[in-house]
C-alpha cells in the first residue's frame, strides 16, 4: 500500500530546501521499491521546522523536521514511513505545542491539503459557506459577516460588513471585489501563507462577497514579488473556472462571478486601495482622496469591495460556521482570530492564529522562544513598517485593535518584528523615514518631501549637529507628516520614529554624549 | 502663471438643483451641493492657502496646504477635496491648522531656489504668495539635503520653458493635458522626492506628444513652465479681452500687454466658446502682426512687372478710386468687384460689400466661403431654414451619439476638439466618417465606435445608405416628423432613400465602407440617445457638397436630432469670421442676413438706409469673376484680407485671369501671393490693431478689441471708408460700433447686438433680437426657422473627376494643428517648427507600386496640373487616396486641384482630384517658375521699401 506523505511546496520551505528534500525521497523511495504518493502542501508556518515532511499513519500525520535531503536515506532507515522514531522526529503534527495551542479558523487547511485541489479543498469544509450563502438573501450575507464581527485585516481595521453593506446599497449596474494581496509589510506573510496553501477559501471568499454586494466581478491584485503564490491562485483560479466555481453560472445558481489575478509592479503604495485601484486601472500607482470612498465610486467608478487577502478568507467559515461562532472568539470590539506573524530576531518564527485577546508577551515567549540570538528582546515592531516600536514593559498589552491603538500602536496585519539588544534604534527610525522617502507616491508633499527630510534630520540630530533644534524639527516634521499626509504612508510614518525616540531616546544623544565624554 | 487679472475659486463650479449652506468661520454660505469647501469659502470671501487646487481643474488634494478643521471630523481635511455638507461648520484658520500649513511650506521652499528677484513669476507666483500667506519665516532645514536646484531647464520648445528647478509638483501641468488639453501628454515619472513632470517618455517638450496649447502653463502655478515672451519681457501692466483672429471657434483671450507690446496671450476662463482653453495658433502664433514681412505703407505700380512705389494714403486711395471708375467707364459697370475677408470683422465685411453694392453699383462681391462652407449656407437654408449651425459648442457635454463627417477637429478645431474629446471620455460614443484615419479615430482614452472610411467623394452615397437604414429599420422619429417637417416632402425622401440601389450593401460598392458598419453606425445614431453631427470641409468641398449638407439635415431631421442641446447639425466653419462674412452679405445673391437681392421688400429697406439704387440680380461669384476676367468682360478687383491664388482651386487658371485684369487692390498685412499680382497695395491692419466683431462657428459673435495702433495708421474698415468716399459713396463711421448698430438696423437677426451689450455679456449668439434679447445657443427648438423642416430628395451623382489608368490615385487636402490654411500668419512665426513644409501622404502599397520610399521627392500630375512634394508613406491613408496640405505657396497643391465644383453653389471639388504620382527628382515646371517669378517680385518690392538702394535690373538668378 502506498504510504502518503506531505511536503510544502510553500516558499519558506522551498528556500529551506522542500524541493530537493521532495526529489530525495522520491528517488529513494524508487531506490527502495517503496511505493510513496507525494503530496505538495502548503506550509503549517512552522518556519524554525522547516521543510516540515508529514507521513500519513494509522495514528495520523506524524511530522519530521526540518528535513534536508541529506537526512533522507536516515530517516528510510528509521521506518519513517511507519512513523518510525528519528532524531527529527516531532510526533503527531497536531500535538506540536505551537500548533495545538492556536486557534486556527482562517487558516486551518494551511499545510494540510494540497492547494490545488479542489476534490481536497471540498473534502475539508470548503465551499461550504458558499453552499450556504447561495441560500441567502444578500443582505443576510451581509448582515452575517457584520453580526461576525469581522474587522479589515489588512490593517485598517474597519468592519468588513459595513463596508460591504455600503457596496450593498449603492446603486450601479456593475459592482467590483477586489483582494488586496499586495502584502508588503515588513514582517507579515499570512496573506502569502493562504495564498499558497489554500487559495480557494480566497476565492470562495471573494465569491461570497460578490454575491453579497451584487459583483459580478472580481480582481486579486497581487504583488509581483510572490511568484510561488501568483502560480497557485493562477491554478487555483482555473480549477474553479473548471469546476463551476467560477464564471457565468456558480455552481448552477444561475449567479455569475469572474475572477481575474493581476500583478504588481513594486510598489509598496500599491497595498493602498486607493493606489491599487489606480494601478489596476493601469495608471500610476498614486493615492485618490477620499470621499468619494471606493465602496462608493472604487474600480473604473463603480462600487467596489476592496479587501485583505485574510479577510476575505475569513469569510467562508463565518458563513460555514455562523456569525455566532467567529464571534464567540476574540475580546472586545476585536471579534475572531487573528493570524499573527512572527519575525525578526525570534528563535521560532512563524504563524501563530489566535483569538484577539492572547498578550504580546505570550507570542513572544510562549510561541516565539525568545530572540534567535539568545539576546534580551529590546523592542518589537507590531504592524509593519508603519507601527510603533514597542519597549518590554508593553508586552502585556493584549492583541486588541483598541488595545493597542490606546497604546499608541497599531495591530495592523499582525506582523510582529523583534529585535534583541543590540538594536540601533536611531538607524531604525531613520529607516523608517528612509522607507517612506523611498515608498512614497509623491503625490502630497508631506510624504514626497517630508521623508526625505527627515532622514536628513535624523542624520544631524544623531550626529549631534544642533541636536536640541534638530529633534524639535524632528517633532514638527512629524507633526506636519502626521496631519498632513494624503494618506497613511506619510501619515503614520511618525509612529516609527517617535516611538523609538520616545522609548530609546539614548540612542539619539550617542554622539553628543560622546563629545561630553570626551570634552 | 494666470492671467494678472483673473480670479480663482479653487476648484470648477457644481451644477446642482440642491443648494447646500454651511459654515465657515462663522459665515454662512450657500453653494450648489457637489462644491468644494473651498470654492464656498472663497465664496463667502475667504481665502484658504492653496498651490494645487484652480477652478479650472478638478480637485487632487495633493498640495496639503488648504487644509481645515470641520467640526465632527477627524483630522485636517484638505478644503479641496471635501464637499460641503449642509450645516457643516469649517474653520479655516486657527494656530493648529497654521503650524500644519507652514510646516508644508517650509518643506516646499527647502527644495525651491531662492532666486525670486530675478525670477519670471515673481509678483505673480503662488508659491511665493502662500509663502507670505502661511508666515513662513525661516527654513530650518537648511539648504545643504536632496534638492532638485540643478534640474535641467528645458527650452527645445519655441514658445516656452520648463524650469524643473521651479517645479513643486503640483500635477497641475498634468491635468491640465489630460483635463483640458485631452492629449495626455504629460506624466509625472519617479516617485517620491524623485518625482518629476515629464513629457511623453521623458522626452524634450518639443519631441513629445505635446501639442503646445500651453494649458500647462496657465496651469502651473510658478515660473516652471512659462511664456518665452514673459521670460523676455516681463509681467504685463494692463490686459484686454478680445478674440482670436485663427480659426472658427473664436476663443476668446486676454492680451496681456506692456504699453502696446503684446507681452503674451492667455486664454479667458470666461471665454464662452473656450473656456480658457487654447491652442498652439491662438495663444502663441501672433509674431506674424509685428513681423518684418509686414507692409505698412500704401504702394502702386503700373503692371506687375514694374517695382512697387511707396505712395501716401491719399494718393494711394485717389490712384484705386481713378481706376476703378476709369474701367467701369471703359469696360461697363460690371466689369469691377470685390472679395470681402474672412479674417476681417463683421464691420469691414459688411463695408466691403456696402462699397461694391452701393458705390461700385453692382452686386459683384464674393468672399472665401465661396471655396469652404458655401454648401453649408445652401444646404442648410433650403433645409432647415437657416444658413448656420444650430448648436453652441457647449452643446456637445450633451451627446450621446458624436459623429464627425469630413472634419479634423484636433486638427482644424483644436480647442473645440478638446471639448468633444473630454464628452467622449466621459463616454459619448464616436463616429468617424473620413477617408483618411483622422486623429480623433484613435486617440488616449478615445476610440471610434466605427470609423467609416468611405472613398473621397461618395459622401452622399454614404448618407444615403445611413438614411435607408434609418427608414428602413424603422429607426425614424415619426411623430417628430410628423410635427415638425413638410409631409410630402417627407415621404418623397422616405421613398428615395428606401430604394434598395441606396442601401449600405448597395452602396458598399461605392463608397468602399463595409455596409454592416454603416448599418451599426446608423442604429447607433439614431437610437443611443442625443445624435450630434460635426462635419467640416470634408462635406461641402466637393461637386456634390451642397447635396452632401441636405443629406446630413436630413438624417437630423428623421431621428429628431435637432432642437435641443446634444444633437444638432454642425459646420465646424474654417477661419475666424467666415460665418459672420457670409451672415454680413458677402455673396453675390443676398444682403446681410441671408436676404436675397431679388426681394424688393429687403432691397428697398438697403436702398433708403444707403440713399442708392440697388441691382436686384445677383453679382459675379469668385469663378464666374475669372471666367469673366479671361473672356476680357472683368477688370477691376478690390480684395480685402484675401489670398486666392493660394487659396483658390487650379491656381494656373486663377493667376492668367489676374493677369488679364487692368487693377487689382489687394489690402492685406503682407505681400501674399495674389499681391504679387496687384497694381495697388492697401496695407491692412491685425486684429490687435483694431475694434470689431468676429462671429465664430457656432454663430457666437465676440468682440475684438484693439490693443494697439495700426501699424499702417488705419484700421481696415477705415480703409474702406477711404475707398468709398473718394468713389463718392459718402460713409462717415467714427467707430466700428457704428458700422454693428447699421447692421443691426438692416438685419432682423442681428437687432439686438451692440457693442454695448457685447461689453455686457461678452459674447452673443444670433439671432439677437426682441425675441431673443440674450442670443440663441440652440436654434430649431419648438419650429423650424423656415417653419416647417424640408427633406429633399439627394440624388447620389459620381464626380466627374474618375480615375482611370493615367491618374489611378485620388489626391485629398487637408489642414494641420500648428499652420493655418494659406499659412500667410503662421508661416511667419516659429509654428513652422512643427510644420515646415507640406507633404504628401502616401499608402504603402501605392508608394512601394511607385518606388517611392520616405521623404523621396513625387511629382503629382492631375488633369490640371503637376508640382512635387516629399513623400510621407503613411496607412493613415487609404490605397488609392493620397493627400496633402497647402499651407506654403511653393506647394503648389492648388496647381493639381481643378475647376471642378458644387452643383449649387461653385464650391471647388478640392477634397477630389484625379492624379498619378512618380518618383522625380526636381520640382515641377510650374514650381520653377513660381520661385523665379517669386525672386521678382520679391526684387520689386524691395525696390519701394528699400529706396536707396538702386533698382536692380531683375534677373532669373536673383
Amino acid at each position: 500500500m502506498s504510504v502518503t506523505i506531505y511536503i510544502p511546496r510553500e516558499a519558506t520551505a522551498l528556500s529551506l530546501g522542500a524541493h530537493a528534500v521532495a526529489r530525495a525521497l522520491s528517488d529513494e523511495a524508487a531506490r527502495r521499491k517503496e511505493s510513496v504518493q507525494v503530496v505538495r502542501t502548503g506550509s503549517r508556518g512552522l518556519f524554525w521546522l522547516e521543510p516540515l515532511v508529514e507521513v500519513q499513519t494509522g495514528e495520523g500525520r506524524i511530522a519530521y523536521g526540518p528535513v534536508q535531503a541529506a537526512d533522507i536515506p536516515s530517516l528510510f532507515a528509521a521506518g519513517f514511513l511507519k512513523g518510525g522514531k528519528h532524531a527529527l522526529n516531532l510526533g503527531a503534527v497536531e500535538s506540536i505545542p505551537y500548533l495545538k495551542n492556536q486557534e486556527r479558523l482562517t487558516c486551518g487547511r494551511l499545510g494540510v491539503i494540497d492547494p490545488v485541489s479542489l476534490d481536497d479543498y471540498r473534502a475539508h469544509g470548503g465551499y461550504e459557506g458558499l453552499k450556504n450563502a447561495l441560500a441567502m438573501e444578500p443582505a443576510a450575507i451581509v448582515k452575517a459577516v457584520t453580526d461576525s464581527g469581522l474587522r479589515g485585516r489588512g490593517g485598517a481595521a474597519f468592519p468588513t460588513g459595513i463596508k460591504w453593506k455600503t457596496v450593498h446599497d449603492a446603486p450601479g449596474p456593475q459592482k467590483y471585489i477586489v483582494c488586496n494581496a499586495d502584502e508588503g509589510d515588513s514582517g507579515t506573510f499570512s496573506d502569502r501563507l493562504l495564498m499558497e496553501g489554500d487559495p480557494f477559501c480566497l476565492i470562495e471568499g471573494m465569491t461570497i462577497a460578490g454575491l453579497a454586494v451584487g459583483a459580478t466581478r472580481g480582481y486579486i491584485y497581487l504583488r509581483c514579488e510572490y511568484p510561488h503564490a501568483h502560480d497557485t491562485m493562477t491554478q487555483a483560479i482555473a480549477s474553479a473556472y473548471a469546476g463551476g466555481y467560477l464564471g457565468p453560472d456558480v455552481t448552477g445558481s444561475g449567479r455569475a462571478f469572474d475572477l481575474q489575478l493581476r500583478l504588481g509592479a513594486g510598489a509598496y503604495i500599491c497595498g493602498e486601495e486607493t493606489s491599487l485601484l489606480e494601478s489596476l486601472e493601469g495608471r500610476r500607482g498614486q493615492i485618490r482622496f477620499k470621499p468619494p470612498l471606493p465602496a462608493l465610486k472604487g474600480l473604473f467608478g463603480c462600487p467596489t469591495v476592496v479587501n485583505n487577502v485574510i479577510s476575505f478568507a475569513s469569510v467562508p467559515i463565518i458563513l460555514q460556521r455562523g456569525a455566532q461562532f467567529y464571534r464567540d472568539y476574540g475580546m472586545g470590539r476585536s471579534r475572531g482570530s487573528l493570524p499573527i506573524q512572527l519575525a525578526g530576531n525570534i528563535a521560532r518564527g512563524g504563524l501563530v492564529e489566535r483569538a484577539f485577546g492572547v498578550s504580546l508577551r505570550e507570542l513572544l515567549y510562549d510561541y516565539g522562544g525568545g530572540t534567535r540570538s539568545g539576546r534580551p528582546i529590546r523592542a518589537v515592531q507590531v504592524g509593519g513598517p508603519l507601527g510603533a516600536y514597542w519597549p518590554e514593559s508593553k508586552f502585556d498589552t493584549p492583541l486588541d485593535y483598541e488595545a493597542f491603538a490606546a497604546g499608541g500602536g497599531m495591530l495592523g496585519h499582525g506582523g510582529i518584528v523583534v529585535f534583541d539588544d543590540t538594536v540601533d534604534m536611531a538607524a531604525q527610525a531613520r529607516y523608517a523615514m528612509e522607507f517612506c522617502a523611498i515608498e512614497s507616491c509623491g503625490k502630497c508633499t508631506p510624504c514626497r518631501i517630508g521623508s526625505t527630510r527627515g532622514v536628513e534630520v535624523i542624520d544631524r540630530l544623531v550626529a549631534g549637529d544642533r541636536a536640541a533644534m534638530q529633534q524639535t524639527l524632528l517633532r514638527d516634521l512629524c507633526d506636519t507628516m502626521l496631519n498632513g499626509s494624503l494618506c497613511a504612508l506619510g501619515g503614520l510614518t511618525p509612529y516609527p520614529v517617535l516611538s523609538a525616540i520616545d522609548y530609546f531616546p539614548e540612542d539619539f544623544s550617542k554622539a553628543a554624549a560622546l563629545e561630553a565624554a570626551t570634552r | 502663471m494666470q492671467s494678472i487679472a483673473e480670479q480663482d475659486l479653487g476648484t470648477p463650479k457644481r451644477q446642482s438643483a440642491k443648494q447646500v449652506t454651511l459654515n465657515v468661520d462663522g459665515r454662512q454660505v450657500t453653494v450648489p451641493a457637489g462644491t468644494s469647501v473651498l470654492r464656498a469659502a472663497a465664496e463667502a470671501g475667504l481665502s484658504i492657502p492653496k498651490l494645487c487646487a484652480t477652478d479650472t481643474l478638478e480637485a487632487f488634494g495633493s498640495c496639503r496646504m488648504c487644509l481645515v478643521q470641520v467640526e465632527g471630523m477627524k483630522g485636517f481635511p484638505a478644503s479641496c477635496t471635501t464637499p460641503v455638507a449642509e450645516g457643516m461648520k469649517v474653520t479655516t484658520q486657527n494656530e493648529k491648522i497654521a503650524n500644519i500649513r507652514r510646516g508644508v511650506m517650509e518643506l516646499y521652499i527647502s527644495d525651491h531656489p531662492l532666486d525670486c528677484l530675478t525670477c519670471p513669476a515673481n509678483g505673480h507666483c503662488e508659491l511665493q504668495d502662500m509663502a507670505g500667506a502661511v508666515g513662513l519665516r525661516e527654513v530650518r532645514y537648511g539648504y545643504s539635503g536632496a534638492n532638485h536646484l540643478d534640474a535641467p531647464k528645458d527650452e527645445s520648445n519655441p514658445y516656452f520653458t520648463f524650469d524643473a528647478s521651479k517645479c513643486i509638483v503640483c500635477s497641475r501641468c498634468v491635468r491640465a493635458c489630460d483635463e483640458q488639453q485631452g492629449t495626455l501628454a504629460l506624466t509625472i515619472q519617479g516617485r517620491g522626492f524623485d518625482s518629476t513632470v515629464s513629457a511623453s517618455q521623458a522626452e524634450s517638450f518639443l519631441e513629445s506628444e505635446c501639442v503646445s496649447c500651453g494649458a500647462c502653463i496657465t496651469a502651473c502655478p510658478t515660473a516652471t513652465l512659462s511664456e518665452k515672451s514673459l521670460i523676455k519681457a516681463g509681467q504685463a501692466e494692463h490686459s484686454i479681452i478680445t478674440t482670436c483672429a485663427y480659426c472658427g471657434v473664436g476663443c476668446s483671450f486676454r492680451a496681456e500687454m506692456q504699453g502696446e507690446e503684446v507681452v503674451r496671450m492667455v486664454p479667458n476662463k470666461d471665454g464662452h466658446a473656450n473656456h480658457g482653453h487654447s491652442c498652439v495658433k491662438g495663444r502663441f502664433a501672433i509674431g506674424y502682426a509685428t513681423h518684418p514681412d509686414r507692409i505698412t505703407k500704401p504702394m502702386i505700380r503700373a503692371s506687375i512687372s514694374d517695382p512697387w512705389k511707396e505712395v501716401s494714403w491719399e494718393e494711394a486711395i485717389a490712384h484705386s478710386a481713378s481706376e476703378l471708375r476709369r474701367i467701369q467707364k471703359k469696360y461697363g459697370r460690371d466689369s469691377i468687384g470685390g472679395i470681402t475677408s474672412s479674417r476681417c470683422t463683421n464691420e469691414e465685411t459688411f463695408l466691403v460689400q456696402k462699397l461694391v453694392r452701393a458705390g461700385f453699383g453692382n452686386n459683384n462681391v464674393d468672399t472665401c466661403a465661396r471655396v469652404c462652407h458655401s454648401p453649408t449656407g445652401y444646404g442648410l437654408k433650403q433645409t432647415i431654414g437657416e444658413s448656420a449651425g444650430t448648436q453652441d459648442f457647449d452643446s456637445v457635454m450633451d451627446a450621446d451619439v458624436i459623429m464627425v463627417i469630413g472634419a479634423n477637429p484636433t486638427d482644424g478645431h483644436p480647442v473645440f476638439a478638446s471639448q468633444m474629446k473630454r464628452r467622449l471620455r466621459q463616454g459619448a460614443k464616436l463616429i468617424v466618417a473620413d477617408p483618411r484615419r483622422i486623429d480623433l479615430v484613435r486617440t488616449p482614452h478615445i476610440e471610434a465606435a466605427y470609423h467609416l472610411q468611405l472613398k473621397p467623394g461618395t459622401n452622399v452615397a454614404l448618407l444615403n445608405s445611413l438614411a435607408h437604414v434609418v427608414v428602413t429599420e424603422g429607426l425614424v422619429r415619426e411623430e417628430f416628423v410628423r410635427a415638425r417637417c413638410e409631409p410630402e416632402a417627407f415621404e418623397k425622401w422616405r421613398a428615395f432613400v428606401a430604394e434598395d440601389r441606396n442601401s449600405p450593401e448597395a452602396m458598399e460598392a461605392v463608397t468602399g465602407v463595409p455596409a454592416a458598419n454603416v448599418r451599426a453606425a446608423a442604429r447607433m445614431y439614431a437610437t443611443a440617445g442625443n445624435g450630434a453631427i460635426y462635419y467640416g470641409l470634408g462635406v461641402t468641398e466637393h461637386s456634390q457638397g451642397s447635396t452632401a449638407v441636405m443629406g446630413i439635415a436630413n438624417l437630423a431631421m428623421a431621428t429628431a436630432n435637432i432642437g435641443r442641446s446634444g444633437v444638432g447639425v454642425n459646420p465646424l466653419r474654417g477661419q475666424n469670421n467666415v460665418q459672420g462674412s457670409c451672415d454680413m452679405g458677402s455673396f453675390p445673391h443676398e444682403y446681410p442676413g441671408y436676404r436675397h437681392v431679388s426681394d424688393n421688400a429687403v432691397r428697398t429697406q438697403f436702398e433708403q438706409a444707403w440713399q442708392v439704387k440697388l441691382l436686384a440680380e445677383p453679382g459675379l461669384r469668385i469663378p464666374n469673376m475669372f471666367e469673366a476676367a479671361l473672356d476680357g468682360e472683368f477688370k477691376a478687383l478690390y480684395i480685402q484680407g484675401e489670398d486666392i491664388v493660394q487659396s483658390d482651386p487650379n491656381t494656373q487658371h486663377v493667376t492668367a485671369a489676374l493677369t488679364a485684369m487692368e487693377c487689382i487692390i489687394v489690402q492685406d498685412l503682407f505681400l501674399n501671393e495674389t499681391a504679387k499680382f496687384a497694381h495697388v497695395f492697401l496695407p491692412g491692419s491685425s486684429f490687435l490693431e483694431k475694434d470689431g466683431t468676429f462671429t465664430n462657428a457656432e454663430r457666437r459673435i465676440s468682440p475684438v478689441r484693439k490693443v494697439m495702433r495700426s501699424k499702417s495708421g488705419y484700421a481696415d474698415w477705415e480703409i474702406t471708408q477711404l475707398l468709398s468716399n473718394a468713389m463718392g459713396l459718402p460713409m462717415n463711421y467714427q467707430h466700428a460700433s457704428e458700422i454693428m448698430d447699421e447692421i443691426a438696423r438692416l438685419t432682423p437677426t442681428f437687432t439686438g447686438v451692440s457693442f454695448e451689450k457685447l461689453e455686457r455679456l461678452g459674447s452673443i449668439q444670433w439671432p439677437c433680437n426682441d425675441q431673443h434679447p440674450e442670443g440663441t445657443p440652440t436654434m430649431h427648438v419648438d419650429t423650424f426657422v423656415r417653419g416647417k423642416g424640408r427633406f429633399l430628395v439627394t440624388e447620389y451623382v459620381p464626380t466627374r473627376e474618375k480615375v482611370n489608368t493615367k491618374y489611378p490615385l485620388i489626391l485629398t487636402t487637408g489642414r494641420i494643428l500648428s499652420q493655418y490654411n494659406v499659412g500667410a500668419q503662421t508661416r511667419r512665426t516659429e509654428n513652422s517648427t512643427w510644420h515646415d513644409e507640406d507633404r504628401v501622404e502616401i499608402h504603402p502599397h501605392d508608394a512601394e507600386e511607385r518606388g517611392i520610399k520616405a521623404d523621396d521627392w513625387v511629382g503629382i500630375q492631375s488633369r490640371a496640373g503637376e508640382t512635387v512634394l516629399r513623400a510621407r508613406i503613411t496607412s493613415r491613408v487609404q490605397p488609392g487616396v493620397i493627400y496633402t496640405t497647402f499651407h506654403f505657396p511653393e506647394s503648389g497643391a492648388n496647381v493639381i486641384t481643378t475647376d471642378n465644383s458644387d452643383w449649387a453653389t461653385n464650391c471647388p471639388e478640392y477634397k477630389v482630384t484625379a492624379v498619378q504620382v512618380t518618383r522625380v527628382t526636381q520640382p515641377s515646371a510650374w514650381q520653377r517658375r513660381y520661385q523665379e517669378f517669386d525672386r521678382e517680385q520679391q526684387t520689386l518690392l524691395d525696390a519701394a521699401t528699400q529706396p536707396k538702394q538702386p533698382v536692380k535690373a531683375v534677373s532669373p538668378t536673383g
